[in-house]
C-alpha cells in the first residue's frame, strides 16, 4: 500500500452531506474486474450530462460544467472536502479506488460512514474527521481562494491552513502506523499465523460445530 | 459468565469469543467464521491472492453465489451483457481455481447472498459473518456479528480468516409494545432510520430489542437488521431465542445432531446480560409506527403513509434544507403533496430486504383477486432464492401475481441496484421493497420510494400509494 505522510495541495469543495458510494462510483462500473481505471468515472452522474458505462470512452462524453470538480479552479486538487456522513451506502471499495485514481490522497469531512472509512485505510487514502465548524472554515477558505495550499501532516495529526492556523485530528494509533509505513496488512497478519491457529484449536474445543466440515 | 464478571452486551460476547489478539493502537485481530462471496466485490481479491501466491486459509468457511448481475428472465439463454458475463465467469474460474464451494446460476439454491446464507444454515448464531456487501448486516438477525467489508478485506478474510478491526460502540434500540396490524418489520426499520438518521448508528453496532422485535419472525428480523447499515451501523443484532434455533435446525450447513445440544447450550447465552451498558439507548413506541414511505433520496427521508411531502422552508438547518430541496427536485415532488396521492410507474418486490417467503406471501395476500393498475407499466416480483421461488410456487403464489398482471421472475438482486437489465428509466417512479433510494440507484434518473411488500403490492394495484390498513 502507498504510504501517507505529508500532502500539500489545494482543496476541492464538494458541498453536500450524505455523499453515497453509488454517487461516488455508479454501479455500471462495478462490473469491471480490475482495481484501477475508475478515476474518469468518479462522481459520474454529476460530472457528465450523458450516461456512461465501461464501454464508452469518457473523453467523448458531455461534461457538466456546473459540477465543482469540472471547474478549472479545482483541477489538480489532491484533497476533497465534503459534509457529514461521506461514503455512506454500499461497501464498494471501488469508491476509494475511484477517488485514488482521480488523484485524491485525502478526504476531509465532519463524519464518514464506517465501511468507506475503513476501506480508505487499505488504499492509502486518508479520511480526516474535523469538527463541522473547522470543515466550514475550510469551505470558506477555498471559496475565497481556490488556489490556497493546505498541508495534511499525518505524523503530526494536523492540517495547516494558509493563514498559519492548524486544526488537529484524531486517528487510531494502529491505523496511523499502517498508513505512515504503507504496510501490507495481509502480510502483517500472516506473521501471526500461529496465533490464528492457536485460536482455531481453542475454539474448536468450545464450538466444534463450527469446524465440523 | 462467572458471578464476578461485569455484565456484557451481546456484541461484546461475540467480540470476545472471536478475539485472536489485541494488536494495540485501538485495533484487534478478529476471527471470521463465515465468509460469503459474490461476483462483484471478489475478483480483485482473488487477483490479490494470485499476485502474492497466497491460498485461502480455510476453504470450508467460504460460500459463493452469483446474484448482483444475474438475469431474472430467460436464464437458460445465458447472460447477454458481455461485461456482466465476464464477471460471472471470473467468479466461476476463481472458485474453481481455489476450491471454494459455489452455487451455480442454474442451481435451485442460487439466490441473493443474504437470503441463501440463512436459508442454508451457513449463518449461525454467535458467528462472525462477513461479505463484500454492506447488507451483510442482515445476518445479525441470528445473533451473529455480521458486517459488510470492502474488497481489500475480502482478500484479507480469504487469506487469513481474520480481519483487523477497531471495536465499535454499542447502541440499543428498544421498540416497546406491539406494532399495530399492517405494520411490518420494514416499517419498523424505516421508522427507526427516520428517527436516528442515516448517520445515527455510525461507529456503533445496533442491538434491537423490545416486544415488537421479539414478536418478529426470523424473516422479519432479517428485514430489520438488513437496514442497520442505512442507519449508519455496520452491524445490527437481535438476541437468540427459540425462534432462532427453530429456524436453524435441520438446514444443510447447520450443526449435525451430535453437536446440536452443545450448540443450543452455547447459543442460549447469546443475549445481552441484564445490566449491560450501551453507549447509546434509543426508545421507540411501537404503537406509534405506521406504514412508511420514503419521499427523498436518502433512507432517512421517510414518513408515515398518512403524511404529506415535507416543506424544506420549514427546516432550520441550512445543510439539511438544501439536501431536502435537492431531493424534492430529483424526485419530482412538490412540498405538501399527500404521500397517498403520489402515482407510481413501476413496482419492485424483491431484494435482500424483502424477498423471503413471508414477504412474497404478504404481497400476494394484497394482490389476490385484484389487477395491477393500468397506469403501472411494470410490477415485478423477484424471489430471493430458487428455494423461495419453489416454495412460493408450491403455494400457488406465482399464479396470484401472474393473474393480477404482475411479473414473476428468477432470483437475484435485480432492480435493487439495476446492474442487470432490470432498471428504471429516467423519471420513472417506483414503489420498491429494497433498501436504498439514492439518486440513480435503480437506474439513472429513476425515483425510488422504499416501502414494505404489502405497501408495494397495494400501490401496484391502486396506481399510487395507499395505506394497507384501509384495504379490505
Ligand atoms: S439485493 Fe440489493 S442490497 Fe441486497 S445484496 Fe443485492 S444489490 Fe445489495
Amino acid at each position: 500500500m502507498k504510504a501517507f505522510t505529508v500532502v500539500t495541495s489545494k482543496i476541492a469543495p464538494l458541498d453536500r452531506p450524505n455523499v453515497d458510494t453509488d454517487a461516488i462510483i455508479p454501479k455500471q462500473y462495478l462490473k469491471s474486474i480490475r482495481r484501477t481505471g475508475f478515476g474518469p468515472f468518479l462522481f459520474d452522474d454529476w460530472r457528465y450530462q450523458d450516461p456512461g458505462d465501461l464501454q464508452i470512452d469518457p473523453a467523448t462524453r458531455r461534461i457538466n460544467p456546473d459540477f465543482v470538480l469540472n471547474q478549472p479552479a479545482h483541477q489538480g486538487a489532491q484533497i476533497l472536502i465534503a459534509r457529514d456522513n461521506f461514503g455512506c451506502g454500499s461497501s464498494r471499495e471501488h469508491a476509494v479506488w475511484a477517488l485514488d485514481d482521480y488523484g485524491f490522497r485525502a478526504v476531509i469531512a465532519p463524519s464518514f460512514a464506517d465501511i468507506f472509512f475503513s476501506n480508505c485505510f487499505k488504499n492509502g487514502v486518508l479520511p480526516v474527521v474535523l469538527k463541522p465548524e473547522e470543515v466550514q472554515a475550510l469551505f470558506e477558505g477555498v471559496a475565497k481562494n481556490p488556489d490556497a495550499q493546505f498541508t495534511i501532516d499525518l505524523p503530526a495529526q494536523q492540517i495547516k491552513l494558509p493563514c498559519g492556523n492548524t486544526f488537529s485530528f484524531e486517528i487510531d494509533a494502529g491505523r496511523k502506523h499502517n498508513m505512515v509505513e504503507g504496510l501490507d496488512e495481509i502480510g502483517t497478519t500472516l506473521q501471526k499465523a500461529d496465533a490464528i491457529r492457536a485460536y482455531e484449536a481453542r475454539r474448536a474445543q468450545q464450538a466444534p460445530w463450527l469446524f465440523a466440515s | 459468565m462467572s458471578r464476578n464478571d461485569p455484565p456484557k452486551t451481546l456484541y461484546e460476547k461475540i467480540w470476545d469469543d472471536h478475539l485472536v489478539e489485541d494488536l494495540g493502537g485501538g485495533l484487534s485481530l478478529l476471527y471470521i467464521d463465515r465468509h460469503l462471496v459474490h461476483e462483484v466485490t471478489s475478483p480483485q481479491a482473488f487477483d490479490g491472492l494470485r499476485l502474492n501466491h497466497r491460498q485461502p486459509w480455510r476453504l470450508a468457511a467460504n460460500l459463493a453465489v452469483p446474484d448482483h448481475n444475474v438475469p431474472t428472465v430467460d436464464r437458460a439463454l445465458g447472460i447477454k451483457d458481455p461485461i456482466s458475463r465476464a464477471q460471472l465467469e471470473a467468479l466461476d474460474a476463481n472458485c474453481a481455481e481455489f476450491g471454494i464451494t459455489k452455487f451455480e446460476l442454474m442451481d435451485r439454491r442460487q439466490g441473493i447472498v443474504h437470503v441463501i446464507g440463512p436459508e442454508q444454515g451457513a449463518t449461525l448464531p454467535g458467528m462472525t459473518v462477513v461479505c463484500g456487501d454492506s447488507h451483510t448486516a442482515t445476518h445479525g438477525a441470528f445473533g451473529a456479528l455480521a458486517f459488510g467489508i470492502g474488497t481489500s478485506e475480502v482478500e484479507h478474510a480469504l487469506a487469513t480468516q481474520t480481519l483487523v478491526m477497531a471495536k465499535a460502540k454499542t447502541m440499543l434500540i428498544r421498540v416497546n409494545g406491539p406494532v399495530g396490524p399492517g405494520v411490518t418489520a420494514k416499517d419498523i426499520t424505516l421508522a427507526i432510520i427516520g428517527r436516528i438518521g442515516t448517520a445515527g448508528g455510525t461507529g456503533h453496532v445496533i442491538e434491537y430489542a423490545g416486544e415488537a422485535i421479539e414478536d418478529l419472525s426470523m424473516e422479519g428480523r432479517m428485514t430489520l437488521c438488513n437496514m442497520a447499515i442505512e442507519g449508519g451501523a455496520r452491524a445490527g443484532l437481535v438476541a437468540v431465542d427459540d425462534k432462532t434455533m427453530a429456524y436453524v435446525k435441520g438446514r444443510p450447513f447447520a450443526p449435525k445432531p451430535e453437536h446440536w445440544d452443545a450448540a443450543v447450550a452455547y447459543w442460549s447465552t447469546l443475549k445481552s446480560d441484564p445490566g449491560a451498558s450501551f453507549d447509546k439507548v434509543v426508545e421507540i413506541d411501537a404503537t406509534s409506527i405506521q406504514p412508511q414511505v420514503s419521499w427523498g433520496t436518502s433512507p432517512e427521508m421517510v414518513l408515515p403513509v398518512s403524511a404529506a411531502v415535507p416543506n424544506p422552508a420549514a427546516e432550520a438547518d441550512p445543510v439539511k434544507r438544501s439536501g431536502m430541496e435537492k431531493a424534492l427536485k430529483y424526485m419530482g415532488l412538490e412540498a405538501g403533496t399527500p404521500i397517498a396521492q403520489i402515482a407510481i410507474d413501476k413496482v419492485f418486490i424483491g431484494s435482500c430486504t424483502n424477498s423471503r417467503i413471508e414477504d412474497i406471501r404478504a404481497a400476494a395476500a394484497v394482490v389476490k383477486g385484484k389487477k395491477k393498475a393500468d397506469s403501472v407499466k411494470l410490477a415485478m416480483v423477484v424471489p430471493g432464492s430458487g428455494l423461495v421461488k419453489e416454495q412460493a410456487e408450491a403455494e400457488g403464489l406465482d399464479k396470484v401475481f401472474l393473474d393480477a398482471g404482475f411479473e414473476w421472475r428468477e432470483p437475484g438482486c435485480s432492480m435493487c441496484l439495476a446492474m442487470n437489465a432490470d432498471r428504471l428509466e429516467p423519471g420513472e417512479r417506483c414503489a420498491s421493497t429494497s433498501n436504498r433510494n439514492f439518486e440513480g440507484r435503480q437506474g439513472a434518473g429513476g425515483r425510488t420510494h422504499l416501502v414494505s411488500p404489502a405497501m408495494a403490492a397495494a400501490a401496484g394495484v391502486a396506481g399510487h400509494f395507499v395505506d394497507v390498513r384501509t384495504l379490505s
